[in-house]
């Protein structure tokens, strides 16, 4: 069987600019992959063209067994995806937000009754099924986005900077979240500045200037680099690319 | 003052650099006023006219000639009497009857003057007024060079007469019309864009914090667009003189000076929609509904306000684009001054006084 | 001496959100000051009512002995001002955007360049790139040169470190450091815990409220209990057998480990591994260590929700 991601001397370019150059990895079924690098390293080009949303240059990728260039349709039905940035609407209610993603995702309407009580039970927000999101604290928000990213049990999740400004505590119950969604086999692959949470990662990739400069547990990354954590293995990799700005 | 001019200069900037806006900006009113002038020479292409020559004598002979050698004028018939004209009209093939007056070259070489009556089926005022332009221009051309000529100069005055729409609404009267609109889009519109643009992007919540006084702010983001919209009505201006010769004939410093006017008046409007609206998007849909539609239906631009219920009437007293193109029309057509229009001039500068303190009124120091 | 920043009683309604509720605070001159707190606990509100760009429900400020309602013009005038969303113009180049400001200020570059040449330089080489073609962190160090351009004597950063990477936030961090060795007083707000030590004196805010006011080393001192990591291999099934373990008082996640405390006063590490290996978690090991700023902000976030 094809590991859920797999990608092969993957490029992108804009112009002259070689946003993403040649990386290849695999992530492994359940696996929860970390992929971190600093701003404007490449990620976020890196993760549109996982998503389908935007062609490579040159190489190739499987996401979900199919090929992100030619069979982005097929990618995007298999995948779940949040982002800080978006990910629900503030002006609908909860309840109308689960049954609007569930509906683009052709759940039949019994499957999504039963998902939605499910989903509001674990996430102790029965009482507020009919509170508008703009109106839940952010952490609630957070964790009800993840939950409906992986409403049609996509067998991988993307997850981009999930945890920005959320309260200590919240942001653990959300990567209980992610815990437990890996336990049951989904593959997620996550963005993130908190360096504590690299550590959460079964593997993690550092990218700089558009090409993955390690990849490995945490733990044999820390080894390798002689440092005490991961913020100092960050570090050592990306001053020179912080250096050489661009 | 070098706070000012540093401030005047970034908005510049902000201007220069989005060419695709500052084309659109350009642009619309030229292509508008294109569009509307010609829409309707288009339809002055052998217009069928009929003359009754009273005088029959080698120069009005050779005016005839002279005017059927166009392309724009198809004699349709030779009347004979004053009675035939109504007759004519009413069978409504002709648009356009020319009366020479009897013993015209008799009267031409001894009193140095002639008359010519032009009489015009108004009832499509654009083909009319056209046509009459037309007229006036090959009889002035036929007289200069009769002049070259003669040791006395001589002048031949055409007078017209309207038939059926006296008061002409005439297609001259869209060029200010245009203008008007024009003057209005860019600078309210704009500027009530590019101050919301500010609170959108969070460069109003620095500018805020800084010693920048509320007027400082609002004086510098307009004054660029004083001279961007004067730009405009100037392009307006030149391109109905030298390409639909539509005329100016009161003073044309005046005619400036009450457009500058003008779009303070709009630009004080758009600063007022900029203290309520929080959005660019807000900001647009504000100027687009709740001014360009008035402004177009309730203006006079397009329908006379003496036609119109009496209850749009009194709200057309409210729009401060209604007095502009009364100005405008006044001055361009009928060759007014100061005298006729201080009533409208004094009312604009009442609309951007009372603009103004509102918007001062309502302009936060903070962000809420 | 006087303190630069002073704050009674103040409180923030936004119609029935309290976004902040009757905060004191003292900040004295030169000092650099955290506050620090997850999103929507307040920190933007008291940074904007300090920068006289709102006005607080009740309560008083002051900023340089100043009150930050009736003097907000001699606040405005000796105050630097760097919202947390990049608030530049982006169709301007850098050296624009700083003349721009300076100009504002009635100021000019070279007038101050001492102050700024460390941060200035290292964006001058891009003076004439738009400043909206900048990366994250030149975005960052344009923004904070334009906030310093005429000299304040008190600077206001809010979030200036969110959504940049691990290494330009340390490299911004050591920039403040050097400002305030020109005697500005600094009050900065994040919602990264591990930015707290960087800080003199620090504020824990959440909800509108402050948990707790200290030098980073006063407030873990203040840390209740005793703190343990508990390592293991697998640590989905850890943390799970460590939260059913019934005289767990908190386990959080914490890097590569887990942080647990326990409810009992006397407590024995080998109880719990021993209870531990009946779960399964063979590889378990303990070790108590010192606690940190993140743990005491939970202990506080979740002992002040139990009050109330």
């Amino acid at each position: 069987m094809k590991p859920p991601i797999e990608v092969n001397s993957l490029t992108r370019r804009f112009g002259s600019f070689v946003a993403v150059d040649n990386i290849s990895f695999a992530v492994e079924r359940g696996e929860i992959f970390g992929f971190l690098g600093a701003n404007g390293a490449g990620k976020t080009t890196a993760i549109r063209m996982l998503c389908g949303l935007l062609a490579p240059s040159a190489g190739r990728a499987y996401v979900a067994g199919y090929d992100v260039k030619k069979q982005a349709d097929q990618v995007k039905r298999h995948i779940g995806y949040m982002s800080q940035r978006f990910s629900l609407y503030q002006d609908l209610t909860v309840r109308e937000n689960i049954h609007f993603y569930g509906g683009i995702y052709g759940l039949s309407p019994k499957a999504l009754q039963a998902k939605t009580t499910q989903m509001l039970e674990e996430l102790d927000l029965e009482s507020s099924s009919h509170t508008l999101i703009r109106d839940l604290p952010l952490g609630w928000k957070q964790k009800l986005a993840f939950s409906v990213a992986i409403l049609h049990d996509p067998q991988i999740v993307f997850l981009d900077e999930p945890t920005g400004g959320v309260d200590p505590i919240t942001r653990r119950q959300f990567w209980d979240l992610i815990y437990e969604a890996a336990h049951r086999g989904v593959t997620v692959f996550v963005t993130t500045h908190y360096m504590d949470e690299a550590e959460y990662c079964d593997r993690v990739s550092i990218m700089v200037d558009g090409r993955i400069e390690a990849l490995d547990t945490p733990a044999a990354l820390k080894k390798a680099y002689g440092a005490g954590s991961m913020d100092e293995v960050f570090v050592q990799l990306a001053r020179p690319a912080g250096k050489t700005a661009k | 003052m070098k706070r000012f001019s540093g401030f005047v200069k970034k908005e510049i900037y902000h201007i220069l650099r989005d060419t695709r806006t500052l084309v659109i900006l350009l642009g619309i009113p030229i292509v508008q006023v294109l569009l509307f002038g010609f829409a309707i020479t288009n339809e002055i292409n052998e217009a069928k006219i009929a003359i009754l020559d009273h005088s029959k004598d080698e120069v009005t002979r050779a005016l005839t000639q002279r005017l059927l050698a166009t392309d724009y004028f198809l004699l349709e018939e030779n009347l004979q009497s004053q009675a035939d004209i109504a007759r004519i009209f009413q069978a409504g093939q002709v648009k356009e009857v020319i009366v020479f007056e009897s013993g015209f070259a008799g009267k031409l070489q001894k009193e140095q003057q002639a008359h010519i009556q032009l009489i015009l089926d108004a009832t499509d005022p654009n083909t009319a007024t056209t046509l009459q332009n037309y007229t006036a221009a090959i009889v002035m051309d036929f007289q200069q060079e009769l002049n070259q000529q003669q040791a006395l100069p001589a002048s031949i005055t055409t007078r017209s007469r309207m038939y059926y729409n006296p008061e002409l609404k005439s297609v001259f009267f869209f060029v200010p019309g245009i203008i008007t609109i024009i003057l209005m889009l860019l600078s309210a519109m704009m500027t009530s864009i590019s101050i919301t643009r500010e609170k959108e992007l969070g460069t109003m919540e620095v500018l805020l914090a800084s010693p920048m006084q509320p007027a400082q702010i609002i004086l510098g983001k307009v004054t660029p667009y004083i001279l961007l919209s004067l730009l405009n009505a100037l392009i307006i201006l030149a391109l109905s003189y030298y390409v639909f010769q539509v005329p100016v004939k009161g003073n044309l410093a005046l005619l400036i000076g009450e457009s500058v006017l003008f779009i303070i008046t709009a630009l004080s409007l758009g600063i007022l929609i900029s203290t309520v609206a929080s959005t660019q998007q807000v900001a647009l849909m504000a100027s687009l509904f709740a001014l360009m539609l008035p402004t177009i239906l309730l203006s006079g631009f397009i329908f006379p306000i003496e036609n119109m219920p009496e209850i749009l009437q009194w709200i057309s007293h409210v729009i401060p684009a209604r007095y502009f193109i009364t100005i405008v029309r006044g001055m361009m057509l009928k060759g007014a001054g100061l005298d006729i229009l201080w009533k409208e001039s004094l009312i604009l500068v009442g609309f951007t006084c009372l603009f103004i303190l509102i918007s001062v009124k309502k302009f936060k120091i903070r962000l809420e | 001496m006087n303190p630069a920043i002073q704050i009674s009683g103040l409180s923030k309604h936004y119609g029935e959100l309290q976004a902040l509720q009757s905060v004191d605070l003292s900040i004295a001159p030169g000092e650099l000051f955290g506050l620090i707190g997850p999103d929507g606990a307040g920190k933007t509100s008291l940074i904007r009512i300090l920068a006289t760009l709102l006005l607080p429900t009740e309560g008083t400020a002051s900023v340089l002995g100043k009150d930050v309602v009736k003097h907000y013009r001699f606040i405005r005038r000796n105050m630097g001002y760097m919202p947390g969303r990049f608030s530049l113009y982006y169709d301007l180049s850098v050296e624009e955007n700083i003349s721009l400001f300076a100009t504002i200020f009635g100021t000019t570059l070279q007038e101050n360049y001492e102050l700024v040449r460390e941060i200035y330089s290292q964006i001058e080489p891009f003076k004439d790139r738009k400043a909206g073609a900048l990366s994250g962190g030149m975005k960052q160090k344009l923004a904070l040169s334009c906030a310093l351009i005429h000299r304040p004597k008190v600077l206001f950063l809010d979030e200036p470190t969110t959504g940049v990477d691990a290494v330009s936030r340390r490299e911004f961090w050591g920039m403040l450091q050097n400002l305030k060795a020109h005697g500005i007083t600094i009050l900065v707000s994040t919602p990264y815990m591990d930015e707290a030590g960087l800080c003199d004196r620090i504020a824990l805010i959440q909800k509108g409220n402050i948990l707790a006011v200290d030098s980073p080393g006063g407030i873990v001192s203040q840390f209740e209990r005793p703190l343990y990591a508990v390592r293991a291999a697998d640590k989905y099934h850890l943390l799970k057998s460590l939260r059913s373990y019934p005289y767990a008082h908190s386990a959080f996640s914490f890097g590569d480990s887990i942080h647990y405390t326990d409810q009992r006063g006397a407590f024995a590490p080998e109880s719990l591994l021993t209870y531990l290996e009946g779960q399964g978690v063979k590889d378990a090991q303990i070790e108590p260590i010192q606690a940190g700023v993140e743990d005491c902000f939970m202990a506080l976030m979740q002992r002040h929700e139990t009050s109330h």
